[in-house]
């Protein structure tokens, strides 16, 4: 666990850009394209206002959750190379301000929400707050090589949330894309921790690919891969979306599953070696992309 | 000197920011309010 020090008196005023880059902009931005079609899938939406609020939130929210996650695995962040240079660990910025500053926005980001859509959105945006920082971060991520499966859950909530900040009440569809976002995180993470493995282990944190080795995880990647298909295509036969989802879903699983199939047939273990793991993760972002893409089109467009 | 003169310019940055940040708040409380009162306009 690292040591915690509060105050680092020497270093400058943070400048905006690393406060900024605390919050981990790539990454929120899946997190609120995800919300978005959450909540455009819902059956009525708010004033356009109230919409944009809880978009705005869900962003909020995730931003506090890079600056939190940042605060804490500084001194992991630090023995890595793809995160050395971020604010803290390269020294640029006050260990204690990046706490202040993620436990301000979340708190904001909350708050703000109860009071545009209702409490039980925000409710649910303190939940997934909590679940990322305290049960994956602290808890899971240098504890267990499952850490992804169930860490999975903090990053499923936002068209849940989207849905409900839109709506007021759970209901199928959300839940269900819940899980398609739950089931398509271990594949994902997988495939980018098989090439930055050697990170991994340097930084000592149990990735699945550093404590069982690369074949045991390509044969879970391939699992999960048939669980998301089976998940994502769901809707459609449930009769909760129409066919342009319908077909999106089993087209962009079919090349899902593919990809997983080329990287169960990998042998290799160098990074430089791992083409399909790399190809697997780059499709598995623009899948997540085009499947909510078209889970709004079904909504919005007449079929 | 050439300390003192960046601090000076990372805090103009960040005052700026805030001040065009607090606006923007505001701002978007007001349309939250009337949204939230129902007024058609």
């Amino acid at each position: 666990m690292p040591a915690i020090e509060m105050s680092n008196p020497a270093a400058l005023p943070a400048d905006w850009r690393d406060i900024f880059a605390l919050t981990k902009p790539r990454v929120m931005r899946l997190v609120v394209f995800s919300g978005l079609c959450g909540l455009l899938a819902a059956p009525e939406l708010p004033p356009l206002v109230l919409s944009f609020t809880a978009i705005l939130c869900i962003a909020l929210a995730a931003g506090a959750c890079g600056a939190l996650n940042q605060w804490y695995e500084v001194e992991l962040d630090a023995k890595m190379l793809r995160t050395a240079r971020r604010p803290l660990p390269a020294g640029r910025m006050d260990r204690a301000a990046a706490l202040h500053f993620g436990v301000g926005l979340g708190a904001f980001s909350v708050l703000l929400m109860g009071l545009a859509t209702n409490w039980l959105a925000a409710g649910l945006l303190a939940a997934s707050i909590l679940f990322y920082v305290l049960i994956y971060t602290v808890w899971l991520k240098p504890r267990t090589p499952q850490n992804i499966v169930i860490g999975g859950a903090a990053g499923a909530f936002p068209p849940l949330i989207g849905w409900v900040a839109a709506t007021g009440h759970f209901a199928a569809l959300p839940l269900l894309l819940f899980g398609i976002i739950f089931l398509w995180t271990p594949p994902h993470f997988w495939a980018l921790s098989m090439f930055v493995r050697s990170d991994y282990a340097a930084a000592g944190i149990p990735m699945l690919p550093v404590v069982a080795g690369p074949q045991h995880t390509r044969r879970q990647i391939f699992g999960y891969s048939l669980a998301l298909a089976v998940a994502a295509v769901a809707p459609w036969p449930l009769g909760l979306t129409g066919p342009i989802y319908g077909i999106a879903a089993v087209g962009l699983n079919i090349g899902f599953v593919v990809f997983a199939a080329r990287v169960l047939a990998n042998r290799a273990s160098e990074p430089a070696q791992m083409g399909p793991e790399k190809k697997l993760f780059g499709y598995s972002v623009l899948y997540l992309f085009v499947l909510f893409g078209a889970l709004v089109a079904d909504r919005w467009l007449p079929w | 000197m050439k300390l003192e003169e960046e601090i000076v310019r990372r805090q103009r940055d960040r005052a700026r920011i805030t001040a065009w940040l607090l606006g923007g708040f505001v701002v978007l409380l007001f349309f939250i309010t009337i949204a939230k009162t129902g007024i058609n306009w």
